[in-house]
């Protein structure tokens, strides 16, 4: 690294055509930087905006050329502005799409093509574009994924439930769940270049709890908006770019179920598993960039709350007044990742617990059964279902505070 | 300072300025030096329909979000949220933490059934009838500093924020930048303006109004500042 603004990265060839703005534009003045200087290194300043904000702040510095998607709420306000960075020269290309299965599809296109490319959408419409979300890791396709999360099942409500990831979480993607707005804005950034690692070369998925954190604000400390990312490198990635006679495009066009069950069978268990390998080996830069698949308060505690996205908020306010208020200390796991998820983390960190307690902003309990599956045979621990809420409604601290102290009254 | 914090559920109806008050306190909690989080909730925006605002004051750091379903403080600005059921929380002190405070306007008690006043004495609470709008048409000649009455009761009865972070906070509402406001309350800015002709004099009408409705809540024994301000 050298000295003062961070290294120079020669911008690759590769790309989507690039719109030549005007010499004197703010965009076309943005110096590239490693991605080291811009997480690390680069001076950074407080800002007070909303989710939707920090992310397109995010994606102002990510040196995006493709973003395309569908209007759903509460996505709407963070693609509307990705529309402002277009016209300000910072995207180079941007169209509303006409529904998600359309807009993954066309964005996986991009992707395969060597663009830096970027969606987003919330709730029903990432179970509309499910299908060809699902198909994504196996394409080896770099794309970033922001999901505002809203209900997806009846009645009809646009409030945030993130029920919808216990989907996404089976396909292949990586997933971040983000807690706040700070983290929104990093985990935005970091999720392009860990995306198109050589040995990763895969969608990233980074989930928000809608409105919670994409409607409010929140303190966010960013660096200069004159820095960005270095372009992607799409000739250094795990497939070959735009080349229809290689994996993973041959494997579309001329899929092996034409040829023979039995090859079929082979071809997609070694291809999946070698998915889910490249899964496994993104941990080493969700380490060295995000600080780690989980964040872990009081880790000597005996009771643990394990949470991810806005129930860690809700979560640090239940610890602080029970320490605060009852002079009770309670640990705090936050989950980062939840695919790769933190197997080994959870296993070392609940070793001497003896209740762990997961709260949940949906009704199926896709994090509890996560982790029971994670500490099974690992840990003496019991761990408890809930609290959850269900249709996008907060979890106030008092629900989890009558899980950590069931003897107590807190909920009236 | 002390660790203080509390959180508030305010209820009253459209065009009575229960979000910009929410603003105002939250904002003048900020100024203190503290944090503050707010959750404005409503469905259409129309005059005369529910309104709901939650605000979190502390000063220290808040990590929570959401809407506030345990609130400490409960602010009624129209009593027909409460004759009327013109709330989105039913009962209005649904939630209500022990010992918590119940601030309605209204210039007379409301009669509340039986239940109602079984389950807040259940709950210790404190119900406190404010006269916000009488007050607000005897200084300002208008309703519409009603939830400028609402906040400078808060303000007394709670402690934080302090009568100089909320005058600052409403100067920086009626004159100051970055605060974005839905096309009802704009159109409803410029009827106050207008009335007032001069932004001075609004601010100084609405500042009268916080300092009469926190003398009101001291006279009463209801606030934690034991004195008395000026205006």
């Amino acid at each position: 690294m050298s000295e003062g603004a961070g290294v120079e990265v020669k911008p690759s060839s590769a790309g989507a055509g690039v719109v030549k703005d005007s010499e004197t534009s703010e965009a076309t003045r943005q110096k590239v930087v490693t991605p080291e200087y811009m997480f690390f290194e680069a001076p950074r300043e407080r800002a007070f905006i909303t989710g939707s904000e920090a992310a397109k702040e995010a994606i102002r510095r990510a040196n995006v050329d493709v973003a395309i998607s569908y209007p759903i709420t509460p996505q709407s306000e963070t693609m509307q502005q990705v529309g402002a960075l277009w016209a300000e020269g910072y995207v180079k290309e941007y169209y509303r799409g006409e529904e998600e299965i359309g807009v993954m599809s066309a964005i996986a296109g991009s992707s395969r093509a060597g663009a830096r490319s970027l969606t987003a959408t919330a709730g029903p419409g990432l179970m509309r574009g499910m299908e060809v979300v699902a198909s994504w890791p196996g394409g080896r396709m770099p794309i970033v994924l922001l999901i505002m999360c809203r209900v997806i099942n009846a009645p009809l409500s646009i409030q945030p439930d993130n029920a919808e990831l216990a989907y996404l979480i089976n396909t292949g993607n990586i997933v971040f769940h983000a807690e706040n707005q700070q983290d929104f804005f990093d985990y935005t950034l970091k999720a392009f270049i860990i995306s198109e690692r050589p040995e990763v070369t895969l969608p990233v998925a980074v989930a928000v709890d809608g409105f919670f954190v994409t409607h409010a604000r929140g303190y966010v400390m960013m660096p200069s908006k004159d820095i960005k990312l270095p372009p992607r490198d799409p000739y250094h990635e795990a497939v070959p770019v735009m080349d229809n006679e290689n994996p993973p495009a041959r494997l579309s066009r001329d899929a092996p179920i034409q040829k023979s069950n039995f090859i079929s069978y082979h071809v997609h268990a070694s291809w999946q598993q070698e998915v889910w390998a490249a899964v496994e080996r993104s941990r080493k830069y969700i380490d060295m960039y995000m600080g780690g698949l989980v964040e872990i308060v009081n880790p000597d505690a005996e009771t643990i709350v394990i949470a991810s996205g806005s129930a860690v908020s809700q979560s640090r306010e239940a610890v602080r007044q029970a320490e605060e208020d009852l002079g009770e200390r309670i640990g705090l796991i936050k989950i980062r990742s939840l695919r790769p998820f933190p197997t080994k983390e959870l296993r070392d960190a609940c070793k001497n617990a003896k209740r762990i307690i997961v709260p949940e902003f949906n009704c199926v309990g896709w994090l509890y059964r996560d982790i029971a599956a994670a500490l099974y045979g690992h840990s003496k621990a019991e761990i408890i279902p809930g609290p959850r809420v269900f249709g996008g409604i907060s979890l106030p601290t008092e629900m989890i505070l009558q899980y950590i102290f069931p003897d107590k009254k807190f909920v009236f | 300072m002390n660790k203080e914090r509390y959180n508030i559920r305010m209820a009253g109806i459209g065009g009575q300025g229960v979000v910009t008050a929410s603003h105002i306190l939250s904002n003048g909690m900020v100024i203190m030096g503290g944090e503050s989080t707010l959750v404005p909730f409503f469905g259409s925006e129309k005059r005369l329909a529910p309104v709901e605002s939650y605000v979190r004051i502390a000063n220290g750091k808040i990590y929570e979000i959401g809407e506030i379903i345990y609130p400490n403080l409960i602010m009624i600005f129209h009593p027909q949220v409460i004759t009327h059921g013109k709330s989105y929380t039913m009962p209005f002190y649904s939630g209500l933490k022990p010992s918590g405070v119940v601030l309605i306007n209204s210039e007379t008690p409301i009669n509340l059934v039986a239940d109602e006043e079984r389950e807040l004495m259940e709950r210790n609470a404190r119900v406190y009838y404010l006269p916000a709008t009488q007050i607000s048409r005897e200084i300002a000649d208008t309703d519409l500093a009603t939830n400028m009455a609402m906040v400078g009761a808060v303000s007394a009865i709670m402690g934080i924020p302090d009568l100089p972070s909320l005058e600052q906070s409403v100067k920086e509402r009626f004159l100051g930048k970055g605060f974005v406001v839905s096309g009802g309350t704009a159109a409803l800015d410029n009827v106050i303006e207008r009335k007032f002709a001069k932004k001075e004099q609004l601010l100084k009408k609405n500042m009268e109004v916080i300092v009469a409705a926190y003398n009101f809540a001291v006279e009463h024994g209801w606030a934690k500042v034991k004195d008395k301000v000026q205006a």
